[in-house]
C-alpha cells in the first residue's frame, strides 16, 4: 500500500471550508532532515480550528521532529533543513519576512518533561512568556488566575503563589507549564508526550484540562499511548516509518481510526499489534 | 558488592595510601616549617606585622655568611607587610573589575552567538591563553600594553581626577597599580572565562528551548535563565580568578615600584604586592628578614588559601541543584 | 518496497535552509562591517579618540548606532537584543585580544634573534649586547627540561598513587587527601620557591638545579594528582566488574585492568604539569637562580632555566638583551604549546579508548 499523503483530499475532513479561507495550522508536504538523514517525508496536514488532534505512531518516527516543524524550534538543531510549507492562517511560518519569535508566541509548545524555571516563583513563571516576549498587558494578576485555572491548577496554588516553581509534583510542574504556555494567548498549543513523565491521576487530570482548552484554542498533542489518544483526540494521525523517513499512513477522525481505519496498518497498530 | 581483600591486595593499598599519604605529608611538611621558621617574627611582632608599613632590616650579615648580632638599639630590624597585603588587594580588585565583565560577556559570546565553526577553536584558544607564562604577561605589559593603560589613567585623572582614587601626585601613570592591574585582568580572564563557559554550556537545553517556544529572544532566555543558573559557578571561577591575582609574583615585580606606603591613588607610581615582595628581598635578606618574608608568605597562602575554599564551598552548595 | 517508492518519490526535493543567513546576506554584513572600520578611523582622526583603543571604542559606537538605527521600527525587545548582541561580541573580542596581541608580539620581536644555533649555544662567551648570532639559550632550554625533568620524576608516581587512592582504595583518608590536594593548588609560586630556599638551597648552602625541581614538584604536584584523579574516574565501573568477574583481585584489576586503560590519560596528567609549571619564573628566582653556561649537574651550582634567563635578559636593559629576552619567550610560548598541545592529543584518545572499553567491559559482563 502506497502513503495516502499526496495530495490535501486526505488531509482532515474539514466541513465544507475551502482551502483559501482555512484559518488554522496547516502543512503541505513537508520534510524534514538532519543533516542527510532524512527523517520525515511529504506530511501534508491539517488541523482544524479548536479541536485536539493526536499523533500517534510507534517510536522513530518523526511525530516530534514533525511537531517542532509547526513552531519553528526544529531549526535550532545544527544540521536541521526541511521542504515544504507550514501555513497558520494562511501565510507560511517559514517566509523570510516572518518573525520566527511572533510565530512561536501563535504557536505554544509544552514539552515532555515539566520544566518550569526553578529560579521564579509560580506566579513568576505564569508571566514569564509575556515579560520574555515584551508584550503589554497590565492586569497580571488577572491573568496569573485565569491561566491558572484553564490549566487545572489554580485551586491548588493560590494560596502560594510565591513559591518556588519547583517545589510542586510532577503533574502540578506540567499543569504549571500549561498555564505558562497559555499566557501568551497562542492559537495552537503542541505538546510533546505531556503526560510520559507522570503518574496516571496527574495524566487523567491532564487530559482533562487538554478538552477544556479545545474550546478556545487548536491542540496537537503527540501521544504513545492510544488509550490517551482515544479519549482526549477529536482527530487522529498515524505516522509509521520503514526504516526511512516517517510518514503519514492515515489521519481522520479519531473514532474512525480507531474502530474501522482505511488502511491496514493502522489496524494493527490500534490494535495493539505492534508499537 | 563485597570485595575481599588477600594479602596482595592489602599490600597493594599499603603502597597506595602510602603514595597518597606523601602528598599529605609534603603539605604538613612545608605548612609546619614555614610556622616553625616565621614564628619569631610573629611573636616579635604581633599583630602589627600586618597592620604596621615600615620594613627595615638592621645590618647583618645575609643569609650564606656569619651574621654579627648588633647589640646596637638604633639598628633593629622592624618588619610589616601592611601596604604590600593592601596593594596586592588594590591591584587585584582592579583586575577583577575588568576581568568580570569580560569574562561573562566572552563565555556568553562563546556558548551562545558565537558561530558554530569556531567554537572549538575559541574554546582551545581559551585553554591556550590559560596557559601563558605570566613573566610574558609582564613583558608584553610593560612593552606593548603600557601606554594604552597611561593613555586611560589619564583620561581618567583629567576627568574624574577630583575623586581622591584617581587623583594623583605626579603624573607619571606608567608604573601605577592601575595599569598593572589592567595587565593582570588579561591574565586572569582566561581563567573566569574557562570556568563561566563551562557553566553556561551545563544550562539545561530544555529551559532555553522553553524560553524561545514562548516566544523570546535570545537575550531573553540568557537573561532569564543563563544567567540565574549558573551565578554561583562564575562566582566561583571569580573567586578562582581573584586568588590568582592576589599571589602573582612576576608580572608584578616588573610593572610597579614597590613603594612602603598605604595607597589608594591607583594611578600613582605606588603599590606592590606580598609576592612580588618576597622576590624581590630574599636576596639579600639576614636571618630575621628570611623569617618575616618567610611570615609574609603564609600571610599571603592563608588569604589566597580562604579565597579558594570560598570558591570550593559555593561550586559545593550549587552542585546538588544542578 | 515502500521505502524504494517514498525515497523514489523524493528525488526532486531539496532539503532547504530558510531561516539560515543567507550568502548574500553574510557579504553584505561583511562590506558592512568594512565600511564601519573606516568610519570608525575618520572618527579618530577628527575627534579626541586616537590610536587603536581609541579606533575601537569608534568602532563599537558605530556599530551600537547602527544596530540602534536598524531596530528603531521594532520594538524594545528586539533592540535590546541587538544592542546586547553587538556588547557581548565587544566583550569578547576585548577579551581575546590581549592574547592575540601577546602571540603576535612574541612572534614579531622574538624572531629577530633567532638562527640556527640558538638552541645549542649559551651565553658564556657573549654578553647581552652582543650580536644576535653570538650565544644563544640553549642552556635556558637544557636547565629548564633538566628541573621539569626532576620535578615530573616526582610528582607523577606521587600523583598517580594518589588517584589511585582516591579512586580505587578509597580508604578513611580521602577526603582529607584531597582537601590537602586542593589546597596545595593555591599555594602561591613564591611561596614554593621560599620554602625550598629556606630548607635545600641553605642546607645545601648553594643555589641549585634539584632545589629549582624540587620548587617546581611542589606546584606540579596538585595539578597532576587532581588531572590522575580525573582520568581514572572515567574508567567506568563496569571495567572493574568485569575484572572482578573473572576472579582478578583488586590489585590486579587495578594494575592490570584499569592502569592500562587509563595509560594514556596519565600520560596527560603528567604532560599538563609539565605545561604549567615549565613557565614558572618566582620559584625558579629563588632556587636555582640562573647561569651562563649549559650546567649537566643539578647539584652543581645555579642553573639556567627558560623564565630566568628571560627574565635577566629583561632586566638587563639594551635593546639587544631585551630582543634576546623576547625570543626567550618564543621559545617558551612554543614549548608551552607543544605541550599542551600534546597533552590535548593524548587525552581525546583516552576519552575514546575509555569509551570503547566500556562497551568491551559491557560485552565481557554478558558472556560471562
Amino acid at each position: 500500500m502506497t502513503p495516502q499523503n499526496v495530495d490535501s483530499s486526505t488531509t482532515m475532513p474539514q466541513q465544507h471550508v475551502a482551502s483559501a479561507d482555512f484559518r488554522g495550522l496547516e502543512t503541505r508536504g513537508a520534510h524534514a532532515w538532519f543533516g542527510t538523514h532524512h527523517a520525515l517525508a511529504d506530511v501534508s496536514l491539517r488541523f482544524p480550528e479548536r479541536t485536539v488532534t493526536g499523533l500517534i505512531g510507534p517510536s522513530g518516527c518523526g511525530k516530534s521532529t514533525f511537531i517542532r516543524l509547526l513552531n519553528r524550534m526544529h531549526e535550532f538543531i545544527p544540521s536541521a533543513a526541511m521542504a515544504g510549507e507550514v501555513l497558520l492562517n494562511g501565510s507560511d511560518i517559514y517566509d523570510p519576512s516572518e518573525d520566527p519569535a511572533l510565530v512561536r508566541l501563535k504557536v505554544g509548545m509544552v514539552f515532555q518533561k515539566p520544566n518550569p524555571f526553578p529560579a521564579m516563583t509560580i506566579r513568576e513563571n505564569v508571566l514569564a512568556g509575556i515579560k520574555l516576549a515584551h508584550l503589554k498587558r497590565e492586569n497580571h494578576d488577572d491573568i496569573v488566575e485565569q491561566c491558572l485555572s484553564r490549566a487545572g491548577l489554580w485551586k491548588e496554588v493560590k494560596d502560594r503563589l510565591g513559591a518556588s516553581g519547583g517545589s510542586l509534583s510532577g503533574g502540578q510542574q506540567q499543569r504549571l507549564c500549561i498555564a505558562r504556555s497559555l499566557a501568551v494567548e497562542p492559537q495552537v498549543l503542541l505538546m510533546d508526550e505531556p503526560c510520559s513523565a507522570l503518574d496516571p491521576g496527574s495524566t487523567l487530570r491532564i487530559e482533562e484540562t487538554i478538552k477544556e482548552l479545545a474550546e478556545k484554542i487548536t491542540v496537537v498533542i503527540v501521544t504513545h499511548n492510544m488509550q490517551q489518544a482515544s479519549r482526549v483526540s477529536d482527530f487522529c494521525a498515524f505516522f509509521l516509518t520503514d526504516g526511512g523517513p516517517g510518514y503519514l499512513v492515515e489521519a481522520d477522525a479519531t473514532r474512525k481510526i480507531f474502530t474501522n481505519p482505511t488502511d491496514l496498518r493502522t489496524a494493527d497498530y490500534v490494535q495493539g499489534k505492534f508499537g | 558488592m563485597v570485595v575481599v581483600y588477600s594479602r596482595a591486595d592489602r599490600i597493594f593499598r599499603r603502597i597506595v595510601t602510602a603514595g597518597a599519604l606523601t602528598s599529605l605529608l609534603l603539605l604538613g611538611l612545608i605548612a609546619s616549617f614555614l610556622i616553625f621558621r616565621s614564628s619569631g617574627t610573629f611573636r616579635q611582632f604581633g599583630l602589627s606585622f600586618i597592620t604596621g608599613s615600615e620594613w627595615f632590616s638592621a645590618g647583618e650579615d645575609p643569609v650564606g655568611g656569619a651574621t654579627t648580632a648588633l647589640a646596637d638599639a638604633d639598628d633593629v630590624s622592624v618588619f610589616s607587610i601592611g601596604p604590600m597585603i593592601v596593594g596586592s588587594l588594590v591591584v587585584a580588585l582592579i583586575a577583577m573589575v575588568f576581568a568580570v565583565p569580560l569574562s561573562i560577556g566572552g563565555a556568553l559570546y562563546i556558548e551562545f552567538y558565537a558561530p558554530r565553526a569556531i567554537y572549538r577553536v575559541l574554546v582551545s584558544l581559551l585553554d591556550l591563553a590559560a596557559a601563558i607564562p605570566s613573566l610574558i604577561f609582564g613583558l608584553w605589559g610593560i612593552q606593548i600594553f603600557t601606554p594604552i593603560g597611561v593613555r586611560w589613567a589619564t583620561l581618567l585623572n583629567d576627568r574624574l581626577g577630583f575623586i581622591p582614587l584617581f587623583s594623583v601626585e605626579f603624573e607619571n601613570f606608567s608604573r601605577s597599580p592601575f595599569v598593572a592591574g589592567c595587565v593582570l585582568a588579561a591574565l586572569v580572564v582566561p581563567i573566569t572565562t574557562s570556568v563561566a563557559r563551562e557553566v553556561y554550556s551545563r544550562t539545561p537545553r530544555d529551559l532555553i528551548d522553553t524560553c524561545f517556544a514562548l516566544g523570546g529572544t535570545k537575550w531573553g532566555a540568557i537573561r532569564s535563565v543563563v544567567i540565574p543558573y549558573g551565578k554561583s559557578g562564575v562566582i566561583a571561577g571569580a573567586m578562582l580568578g581573584l586568588g590568582r591575582a592576589l599571589g602573582e609574583t612576576v608580572a608584578i615585580y616588573l610593572m610597579l615600584n614597590l613603594v612602603f606606603d598605604f595607597s589608594f591613588q591607583i594611578l600613582d607610581s605606588a603599590g606592590g604586592n606580598v609576592a612580588s615582595m618576597i622576590a624581590l628581598k630574599f636576596g639579600e635578606a639576614t636571618d630575621k628578614e628570611i623569617s618575616a618574608l618567610i611570615a609574609a608568605g603564609l600571610v599571603l597562602f592563608a588569604i589566597t588559601l580562604i579565597v579558594n575554599m570560598v570558591a570550593a564551598s559555593i561550586v559545593q552548595r550549587s552542585t546538588p541543584r544542578a | 518496497m515502500n521505502t524504494n517508492a517514498a525515497a523514489d518519490q523524493f528525488q526532486g526535493i531539496e532539503p532547504l535552509r530558510p531561516w539560515a543567513i543567507t550568502r548574500s546576506a553574510r557579504l553584505k554584513n561583511l562590506l558592512r562591517s568594512l565600511v564601519f572600520a573606516f568610519v570608525a578611523f575618520v572618527v579618530t582622526l577628527v575627534t579626541p579618540l586616537a590610536n587603536i583603543d581609541g579606533w575601537a571604542f569608534a568602532f563599537l559606537l558605530v556599530n551600537v548606532a547602527w544596530v540602534v538605527g536598524q531596530t528603531a521600527r521594532l520594538g524594545a525587545k528586539e533592540r535590546r537584543d541587538a544592542v546586547l548582541r553587538v556588547v557581548l561580541t565587544s566583550l569578547a573580542v576585548l577579551a581575546f585580544v590581549p592574547w592575540l596581541s601577546i602571540f603576535l608580539t612574541v612572534l614579531l620581536k622574538g624572531y629577530t634573534a633567532i638562527y640556527p644555533g640558538y638552541f645549542f649555544s649559551d651565553m658564556r662567551t657573549s654578553t647581552p649586547e652582543d650580536e644576535f648570532n653570538i650565544g644563544g639559550a640553549g642552556h635556558a632550554i637544557v636547565g629548564s627540561l633538566i628541573m621539569v625533568a626532576i620535578a615530573t620524576v616526582i610528582t607523577l608516581p606521587l600523583g598517580i598513587l594518589s588517584g589511585i587512592y582516591l579512586t580505587e582504595v578509597r580508604g578513611r583518608m580521602t577526603f582529607l587527601v584531597r582537601f590537602i590536594v586542593q589546597s596545595m593548588a593555591g599555594v602561591p609560586s613564591v611561596v614554593a620557591g621560599l620554602f625550598i630556599f629556606t630548607t635545600v638551597v641553605q642546607l645545601m648552602g648553594k643555589y641549585s638545579g634539584i632545589a629549582g625541581g624540587l620548587a617546581l614538584a611542589v606546584l606540579m604536584l596538585p595539578t597532576v594528582s587532581r588531572t590522575a584523579e580525573e582520568v581514572l574516574k572515567l574508567v567506568p565501573d563496569d571495567l572493574r566488574s568485569a575484572g572482578y568477574a573473572l576472579g582478578a583481585r583488586q590489585w590486579r584489576t587495578a594494575i592490570m585492568v584499569v592502569l592500562p586503560t587509563v595509560k594514556s590519560g596519565l600520560i596527560t596528567a603528567g604532560i599538563l604539569g609539565v605545561a604549567r609549571v615549565i613557565g614558572e619564573t618566582a620559584p625558579l628566582l629563588l632556587t636555582s637562580l640562573n647561569t651562563n653556561g649549559f650546567v649537566w649537574n643539578p647539584v652543581g651550582g645555579t642553573v639556567a632555566s627558560l623564565p630566568t634567563y628571560i627574565f635577566s635578559m629583561f632586566m638587563y636593559g639594551t635593546e639587544y638583551s631585551t630582543s634576546r629576552a623576547w625570543t626567550g619567550s618564543l621559545v617558551l610560548l612554543a614549548l608551552v604549546f607543544g605541550f599542551f598541545v600534546l597533552a590535548r592529543r593524548l587525552g581525546a584518545t583516552a576519552t575514546q579508548k575509555a569509551q570503547t572499553d566500556s562497551r568491551k567491559a559491557k560485552k565481557l559482563k554478558k558472556k560471562s
